[in-house]
């Protein structure tokens, strides 16, 4: 009690446990909400998920396991994205967080909310401007360049695992390379539907070596991972996994030799900014079948837009389609 | 013609402990290319203890169980990697369970069962896979149009069959069976039976056979090993054993056999 300082009052309450932390000796750890440590998590935590993030991109494409930690918002929210992003996170970073392709939906705001909040770091919507991307179901169609990151949310990293139950047994299976069982999925796909109908979170394997989720996207997105000069992270918070595709590292979709892996494709252009090749969503108009194919990388679609291209629909879209521009 | 001579599995005091009590003891026996042999006893006498040891499911406390592999060499097979062994087991060998549910993938078609080993050494064309799958489940006399369906959909005696064509479809040389006939009635039985039969015979199988039916020991075995207490009592040719026990347990045993 000696360390008690002589104004404190017997019985005084301890120091609250949400009481602000010092900042770390170099200083430039705040710069956030009060009460917090820079990007929320702190800074042993960080250090924590920075060394399962470099053995991750050592060995690509391979489950490094990590002590995932509680975060403020609800498993199957991006809890493994958030905890990737906050300990990789820079004062300078530029931070964009997409949800199904948009910039606007529920995730994707209180995402950057909280990290505008807890870091007080810049946020962007644009693509190119910036350094890190959080996102949740697509890689955006604009290329991503070499000083970029893509960091995934992945709610189930073990690919093997509606195949194969136990996980000592899919470790197994990892160590000894013996990824028969996943053939199998896709021969039962072509025998019931004619083709691999698989067509998100479609299984890849990284520089010859792991099979790998790639995470609820479309396979339409499978091509970008391959050779991206990008690094992309993984995060699953709820399974405590973090694996990693280093830049430039071949990412191969499996298949079968006389049913090759094919993307998806689009009988149209986007409705709004006619962009070809790129991931469309179904937008429902009306309840008299109306419907219009619009992209689904909001970003890349208003660019478009603003750089005077159109799709046949531009004029008459309704405005919670088109936006306000 | 030298080769005819060599043993494929040479089996040298194999003994197994579950802490005190015994599993087996001191089992010997080779197998030679193309030999079928029946381990027969009543329940507990160290069977299933010597299948698992064999098929390298368990390890045992004492002995040794060598293996001539594909190019000829004997090896050890508990010192073979934990790679190569999974690679013999889904390769080289095969294992028919009682309960084809462990044997088989009950969720994914019969085509996909037949297909797996060959997806799990590197067939990557789908009319291939397809296609051999199709021939086998000829073979073991199940409808071509069953392909897609799931074992689930299967009767016992198809199930079984499902089975035996799944780990046949890589060529092994050495199969285990576990009472493959157990649980089913007697005219399919007799079906299977035959099946195995041929099959052994067409494909120059070696087989170990555990059963504790006599009856299935005599069609399809040519020697026989009795069991009792962990320890073998009798060893021979299936009709010299059968038809003239020498052990007063073995006496018993053939004895015991219900007539119609």
């Amino acid at each position: 009690m000696s360390a008690v300082g002589p104004t404190s009052a017997k019985g005084a309450a301890p120091p609250h446990p949400a009481a602000p932390r010092p900042p770390s000796p170099d200083g430039r750890r705040t710069g956030g909400a009060d009460g917090y440590n820079f990007a929320y998590l702190d800074e042993q935590t960080k250090r924590m998920i920075r060394r399962a993030i470099l053995k991750a991109i050592a060995i690509p494409g391979y489950q490094v396991p990590f002590a995932s930690r509680e975060m403020p918002m609800p498993y199957g929210w991006g809890t493994g994205g958030v905890q990737i992003t906050a300990s990789i996170l820079g004062p300078d970073d530029i931070l964009k967080v997409i949800d199904q392709g948009s910039d606007d939906t529920t995730n994707a705001v209180s995402i950057r909310r909280f990290f505008e909040k807890t870091a007080g770091i810049a946020t962007t919507t644009r693509t190119r401007e910036a350094t890190i991307i959080q996102t949740r179901h697509r890689i955006p169609e604009e290329p991503l360049a070499d000083d970029q990151v893509l960091v995934y949310q992945v709610p189930t990293p073990e690919p093997l695992r509606f195949l194969e139950p136990r996980e000592t047994e899919t470790r197994k299976m990892h160590a000894l390379e013996e990824y028969g069982l996943m053939h199998v999925k896709l021969y039962e796909d072509i025998a019931r539907h004619g083709h691999i109908a698989t067509t998100y979170d479609y299984p890849v394997k990284v520089d010859g070596r792991y099979l790998t989720a790639p995470s609820p996207t479309p396979k339409f997105d499978n091509p970008k991972m391959h050779m991206s000069p990008a690094l992309q992270l993984f995060g699953a918070g709820r399974e405590k996994r973090i694996y990693a595709i280093a830049p430039f590292t071949r990412v191969v979709s499996l298949d079968f030799e006389d049913h090759p892996f094919e993307v998806n494709r689009f009988e149209r252009p986007c409705a709004l900014c006619g962009a070809d090749n790129v991931y469309l969503d179904e937008v429902v108009l009306d309840n008299s079948g109306g419907r219009m194919f619009v992209c689904s990388d909001t970003d890349f679609c208003q660019e478009r837009r603003a750089a005077g291209h159109a799709g046949e629909m531009l004029a008459r879209a309704p405005s919670f389609v088109a936006g306000q521009r | 013609m030298v080769e005819e001579d060599l043993p494929l599995l040479s089996v040298v005091g194999l003994t197994k402990f579950y802490g005190r009590r015994v599993g087996c003891i001191d089992v010997a026996f080779d197998l030679h290319p193309g030999e079928v042999m029946a381990v027969v006893g009543e329940s507990g006498s160290g069977k299933s203890t010597l299948l698992s040891l064999l098929s390298t499911q368990l390890e045992p406390t004492a002995g040794s169980i060598r293996y001539r592999m594909r190019d000829g060499v004997m090896r050890d097979v508990f010192a073979l990697t934990e790679a190569e062994r999974r690679f013999l087991m889904r390769t080289d060998w095969g294992f028919v369970h009682q309960d084809p549910a462990l044997g088989l993938r009950m969720a994914v078609s019969a085509g996909a069962n037949v297909g797996e080993r060959l997806m799990a050494v590197g067939a990557r064309h789908y009319g291939r896979i397809r296609g051999e799958a199709l021939s086998w489940l000829e073979r073991v006399e199940i409808e071509t149009d069953r392909i897609d369906d799931p074992p689930r959909a299967f009767s016992g005696g198809m199930r079984q069959r499902l089975q035996i064509a799944r780990n046949l479809v890589t060529g092994p040389r050495l199969v285990f069976m576990d009472e493959p006939t157990g649980g089913l009635d007697v005219s399919v039985q007799a079906r299977l039976l035959d099946l195995l039969r041929t099959l052994a015979a067409d494909l120059d199988l070696s087989v170990v056979i555990v059963t504790h039916d006599l009856a299935v020991a005599r069609i399809l075995s040519h020697r026989i090993m009795v069991m009792r207490q962990g320890r073998v009592i009798e060893t021979g040719l299936t009709d010299q054993v059968l038809d003239d026990p020498h052990e007063p347990y073995t006496q018993l045993l053939v004895s015991s056999i219900l007539q119609v």
